[in-house]
């Protein structure tokens, strides 16, 4: 992608890059074009790399310590917590980690829909993120499961049976994925060494994913093609890394607030309470990254159509290229499609919202509505805007937009040429 | 800049809206103010002293405390009796051991090491001497209730008569704030119950806030030095970024762009 080939400048180097071109690679990492103007929004990426790098070496760390077994499983978190080390400080990064890996994503995938990130030439890329939100959601629901407290029981019975929606063959399904007829000592140690192998599938992914996007390049704030490299651009390493770097840094801030002050504000009490099969807790909530998704489930009166819903909505996302039929990526340009964005964005919210409260009343009416307007916006308004909009001209070039307003270009321009 | 702004009202939004969903349909629990909470929260020392008192003399005859050891009576950032004291404590209890070289069980004074002795031999043993209830284990009681230490406050001091047109059940009681307001045990604090060591006056509110200090350090045993670390650890997250701001400021000086 670099226009320049690059040669290693020691004769070790170059010996070795003929053979495996890793400092070929390194130079191209560090080259990469990237347009200039990319906004905070474009920070998350990295800030997602960093979430799944956290959560990999900390769950090695707690997976030394913690016995995934239904009679000691809540013991070795205690212990954990108390007796090992920094345990506290490791579980409680990790489990906070993952409500900050969901926070990120969820930035990552409104920052696409709002630039038009997944349209043409970025397909494969949007599929591959929507692959690795997929495989974040079982990671997370497995992952919350391993303390084996209340919540952990009660949630992997209720998600599991979901699958005995499914004509004939449910309930053996439900039976072969339990490891016998309830959730119990083969239901944990199956979904601990998946819990492991997971993460480092998306890992394999992120590389895909990555890959697929250093060749078309970034999308843009103003969603036009750049020339590449060209002065609309600013090479990866030093201009991205640091801003890349300061955003993580303001990140982890706010990480580490819910570390040291709030550790357990995003989980639910009754997760420290052993799991009690015989005991079943008043409500059965989901983490709160999936309940926009638990709200369309239960919004939907019949079970099957319940889950149909449900995997739909996920789903969906996948064919949001082809729904899409506006040309314009940018919703700077397209004054319509913006304001739907934002309608969208609300929808999601109160689908969350209406998620954790009780299915009934007004709040089962609430999730109804919501849920018919999420697929109406995905079904009807995306494709029938594409025809309907009057978009906004684009500009020429990022330059254009990027030095507009500002006072003096010319001034500007000699100290790129000093440079 | 101004992303950034928008960035943190959306985590704030975002915020809001979990925290209105975890506090939804309660109603006002009791307050007091606890030394342990906000950025520099400790526990006050005698307060833990005390609450050790009132759960071994009150609760701990039906509540078992089976995460916790004799040695974290002593230990920084909890109790902090000295460990001759501790000794003393543990060595009042009996513990089944073995088996020894002869292949039999024995019994032995509990050391440093061991968990707090139980009260019942098990979970079904614990229910029928309580009516059939089972009291829960203690050790993290304190972060397994919504509401947290001020429910446990709450319950520990909302004991009243039932309201008329309420008949309750033998050996159920009426509990202003425990959830479903039946509560299968028996009001367990009243004034004078425990004399306290150190003098202090042991009305009702002073034991219930003293045990329930003590439940929360039971639960957090290493809060202190989490919030020690915390203060630490974000000064230094704070300072590095106003540093990496203005090197990002200084590497985009170089280009025309706004970063």
């Amino acid at each position: 992608m670099s226009d320049h080939k690059y040669v290693p400048a020691s004769k070790f180097g170059k010996w070795f890059n003929d053979r495996l071109p890793l400092l070929s690679l390194a130079s191209h990492l560090s080259d990469y074009p990237t347009p200039k103007n990319l906004n905070y929004w474009w920070t998350f990426g990295g800030i997602l790399t960093f979430c799944l790098i956290t959560q990999i070496v900390t769950g090695l760390t707690l997976a030394m310590h913690y016995i995934a077994h239904a009679d000691l499983a809540f013991e070795s978190v205690e212990h954990i917590m108390r007796d090992v080390n920094y345990g506290w400080l490791i579980r409680y990064i990790h489990a906070n980690g993952a409500s900050m890996f969901f926070l990120a994503v969820y930035i990552h995938i409104f920052r696409s829909l709002f630039y038009g990130s997944y349209k043409s030439p970025r397909e494969i890329i949007w599929i591959i993120g929507i692959i690795i939100y997929l495989l974040m959601m079982a990671a997370a629901f497995m992952g919350y499961v391993l303390p084996w407290g209340q919540m952990s029981f009660w949630g992997a019975t209720v998600i599991t049976n979901l699958f005995s929606a499914i004509p004939l063959v449910g309930e053996g399904i439900v039976n072969w994925l339990w490891g016998g007829y309830s959730v119990d000592n083969p239901t944990l140690t199956r979904f601990f060494t998946l819990h492991y192998l997971i993460p480092f599938l998306i890992l394999g992914l992120v590389v895909l994913h990555i890959w697929a996007l250093h060749i078309p390049g970034n999308n843009n704030p103003v969603g036009i093609d750049v020339k590449k490299p060209s002065k609309d651009t600013v090479p990866f390493h030093p201009y991205i890394v640091i801003k890349d770097a300061f955003a993580l840094l303001m990140f982890t801030i706010v990480f580490a607030f819910f570390v040291f002050y709030s550790p357990n504000i995003l989980g639910h009490a009754d997760n420290y309470i052993e799991a009690n099969p015989m005991v079943t807790p008043a409500h059965i909530v989901p983490e709160w990254y999936l309940l926009p998704f638990y709200a369309i489930l239960r919004s939907v009166p019949d079970k099957l159509m319940g889950v149909v819903a449900m995997l739909s909505a996920i789903l969906i996302l996948a064919a949001l290229p082809w729904l899409d039929t506006s040309k314009i990526r940018s919703a700077v340009f397209r004054p319509l499609y913006k304001q739907f964005y934002w309608i969208l964005l609300v929808d999601v919210l109160v689908l969350g919202y209406v998620g954790a409260m009780p299915a009934e009343g007004l709040y089962l009416l609430i999730a109804r509505v919501a849920t018919a307007y999420y697929f109406i916006h995905f079904l009807i308004i995306l494709p029938l805007l594409g025809f309907k909009e009057k978009t906004i001209p684009l500009p020429l070039s990022i330059t254009e937009p990027v030095l507009g307003g500002f006072p003096m270009a010319s001034a500007v321009k000699k100290k790129e040429s000093l440079n | 800049m101004k992303y950034i702004f928008k960035i943190t009202y959306l985590i704030i939004f975002l915020l809001a809206g979990i925290s209105q969903v975890n506090t939804a349909e309660k109603i006002d629990l009791l307050k007091t103010d606890w030394s342990f909470k906000g950025l520099f929260g400790k526990f006050d020392r005698g307060s833990l002293q005390r609450g050790y008192q009132v759960y071994t003399e009150v609760c701990a005859s039906c509540h078992s405390m089976k995460y916790v050891s004799y040695r974290n009576l002593f230990e920084s950032g909890g109790p902090e009796f000295t460990e001759d004291q501790v000794k003393a404590i543990a060595a009042s209890f009996e513990v089944t051991d073995g088996p020894n070289s002869d292949g039999e069980m024995f019994v032995r004074p509990a050391k440093l090491s061991d968990k707090f002795v139980m009260p019942f031999a098990n979970v079904k043993a614990a229910q029928a001497a309580n009516g059939g209830a089972y009291p829960p284990d203690m050790s993290v009681l304190a972060k397994a209730r919504s509401g947290g230490v001020d429910y446990i406050y709450s319950v520990l001091l909302g004991y009243e008569d039932p309201p008329s047109g309420v008949t309750l059940d033998d050996g159920v009681y009426y509990n202003k704030y425990m959830d479903g307001n039946n509560i299968k045990m028996s009001e367990p604090l009243s004034d004078g119950l425990v004399e306290y060591a150190d003098g202090t006056t042991a009305s009702k509110e002073q034991m219930a806030k003293d045990v329930t200090t003590f439940l929360m350090w039971a639960a957090e045993p290493h809060l202190e030095s989490r919030h020690k670390m915390g203060f630490k650890a974000i000064l230094y997250l704070i300072i590095l970024t106003i540093l990496v701001y203005f090197s990002m400021k200084k590497i985009w000086s170089r280009i025309e762009s706004e970063v």
